[in-house]
């Protein structure tokens, strides 16, 4: 932890040393401890400064305490299993509270351990429903209806492993040995999961980037997302995972012969979340299945989410195209997440009113009929 | 293989593109000039003898002076055995000037007697951050990756540079600039990261040459887990 306090003190130092440098401390309990610098005379509140940075796996998890702490009425915390590792998988349960059973959006970040801006957009987005749900009717309504479960980092050993230095940045899978005199590590979760599982884009070679394991669901940390997956499949009205590269938004499934029922449906909100992703800084995002716009593959998570009937199902490939890659800069994380979290919000509000508005809908249009049909048979009576 | 008119937005389409990209940057790049592919307009594919032909409509944009333009290239991905590059043609309305800039006369005088040979690592680093001074170093590299970008990609590849490990000055020649460079390049289709180890030459009027390319073996050994106690 002092390693990496020390390297985010010089890394604030190396990029302003133009600027004073103070030392803020959020409460005694938080661990991370910020440099807060002076930019342009106006000085930066912590909180802008700290969503606008990349985070190793204990300020994540300070911070989940931290989010819980100051939100004791909506967050709550919840650990579903375990990494190879023997780490906690933790997602965070944000809604507000009711007596029944309430319908449910999920999100997942990290799945890939190199692909830094995804954990930075769950705490992002977290952040921006707890900004905004006192205020906001929208995001009120859906905090009422609706639980989110967010797992800011899903694939833990990985991304510690990628934060460990320079030559494990680009580190993609798991962190499991190889088997049966393999001696590589690592099995790349999004091609795990028991759908249509080791059929299309991966490789047996336990050495390959897309290693699916030795068996569907080998890996623990697929095992968990499939275990909470299938407990709450009746409530997921939205199941998004969240990755980089590419600016894409795809759509199941992976394996090219294979159409979601829904596809139409899917292309419909994908092409609008898209559209408000646009709306916030011009950047285009491209919208289609995996065979269609990237590769081919079997085993996502996203894929499995569609089969068990989750109906909308999305992965989302944030900044950028290609220029720096998995190395984005920290000056594009709040950006990247304000038009992401447009497109989510876009996705989770036409879930949302789906479940909550066409039902009503349907009884409107249904009560009509009948009183039509009333009137028009009392009529001939008379 | 997708033939007839491609859709711009699948991957075919996108793939060729990005080879016109990585020829652009061969050609005219430089550590003040590099370009990077906008959007695909339209684009079409066709089998021909022992070969595959793109024609694809473009904008691509120079990212330091922002500026972009409309481009049409034709691409033949050799078939058979063998690997050879692909062959690409473009021709480009506003974006390419053949005058060197006065930034790119000035690094060039900067760099070019040999007082203070210039060196750098991991540009950009684990958190995309890079220093002013290392950018066109790091431009420099994105235009050597692009000769072997271009002369590795096929219809089932798409490069990227994800960074320049190391570089390293070496003396003057001939009025060259030379540098050894480490880059590592992003291959989207099978998510590899691969070393390769560079000369390059370069001057205004010259341009960037790469002289000798050297794949670096990909290191399993180096897999082996560090002691990670957190």
């Amino acid at each position: 932890m002092k390693d990496d306090l020390t390297r985010q003190t010089n890394r604030n130092f190396i990029k302003n040393s133009n600027h004073q440098t103070k030392m803020y401390s959020l409460d005694v309990h938080t661990v991370c401890v910020c440099q807060c610098t002076v930019l342009s005379g106006v000085e930066e509140t912590t909180e802008r400064n700290y969503y606008s940075r990349y985070h190793n796996m204990s300020e994540i998890t300070a911070w989940m305490e931290q989010m819980k702490r100051e939100n004791p009425d909506v967050v709550s915390s919840m650990v579903y299993g375990q990494t190879y590792e023997r780490r906690n998988i933790t997602l965070l349960k944000i809604g507000l509270s009711s007596t029944g059973r309430k319908k449910a959006i999920w999100m997942d970040c990290g799945i890939h351990a190199r692909e830094w801006i995804a954990p930075a957009f769950c705490q992002y987005f977290v952040k921006e429903i707890l900004r905004t749900y006192k205020t906001d009717t929208k995001v009120n309504e859906m905090m009422k209806n609706l639980d989110f479960y967010i797992t800011p980092v899903l694939n833990i050993d990985g991304y510690i492993y990628s934060w460990h230095n320079e030559s494990t940045r680009l580190w993609r899978k798991s962190r499991s040995p190889g088997t049966g005199g393999c001696t590589c590590y690592g099995t790349d979760l999004n091609r795990n999961f028991y759908a249509n599982w080791g059929m299309v884009g991966v490789s047996t070679d336990c050495c390959n980037l897309f290693y699916c394991g030795t068996k569907a669901l080998s890996e623990s940390e697929a095992r968990a997302v499939t275990d909470m997956l299938g407990k709450m499949s009746e409530d997921i009205l939205a199941f998004l995972t969240i990755h980089s590269y590419g600016q894409q938004l795809l759509v199941p499934y992976g394996h090219p012969n294979i159409s979601a029922p829904n596809h139409d449906e899917l292309m419909e909100v994908g092409l609008g979340a898209a559209m408000a992703i646009m709306a916030v800084n011009g950047m285009d995002y491209t919208v289609g299945t995996s065979p269609d716009i990237l590769y081919p593959f079997s085993g996502s998570s996203q894929d499995f989410a569609r089969l068990i009937g989750i109906p909308l199902s999305f992965t989302f490939e944030l900044r950028d195209k290609g220029e720096h890659g998995f190395e984005l800069p920290e000056d594009q994380i709040q950006p990247t997440c304000e038009e992401a979290y447009a497109g989510a919000h876009h996705i989770i509000t036409y879930a949302h009113d789906k479940a909550f508005y066409s039902y009503a809908a349907t009884v409107t249009a249904t009560l009509w009929t009948t009183l039509l049909a009333a009137w028009v048979s009392s009529a001939i009576l008379l | 293989m997708t033939t007839g008119v491609l859709n711009p937005s699948h991957y075919p389409a996108r793939r060729a593109a990005t080879v016109v990209q990585h020829y652009l940057n061969t050609r005219y790049g430089s550590p003040y000039r590099w370009i990077f592919l906008s959007k695909v307009h339209s684009g079409s594919a066709e089998d021909m003898a022992e070969m595959r032909k793109y024609q694809l409509e473009l904008t691509m944009q120079e990212m330091i002076s922002n500026v972009s333009g409309q481009c049409s290239a034709e691409l033949l991905f050799p078939g058979g055995e063998g690997q050879s590059a692909p062959q690409v043609q473009a021709s480009c309305e506003g974006l390419l000037q053949s005058n060197p800039t006065a930034q790119e006369e000035a690094f060039y005088q900067q760099h070019r007697a040999s007082n203070n040979m210039v060196s750098g690592s991991n540009i950009p680093d684990s958190y995309g951050h890079m220093e002013p001074s290392m950018k066109p170093f790091w431009h420099l590299g994105g235009v050597a990756s692009s000769c072997i970008m271009l002369r590795e990609s096929n219809e089932s590849t798409l490069y990227n540079m994800a960074q320049v490990a190391n570089f390293t000055q070496l003396e003057t020649e001939k009025d060259q600039l030379r540098f050894n460079y480490h880059v590592l390049l992003h291959e989207m289709i099978s998510q590899e990261i691969i070393h390769w180890k560079l000369l390059v030459t370069w001057s205004p009027e010259q341009g960037v040459k790469v002289l000798q390319t050297e794949l670096q073996p990909k290191c399993h050994d180096c897999e082996a887990p560090p002691n990670t106690t957190n």
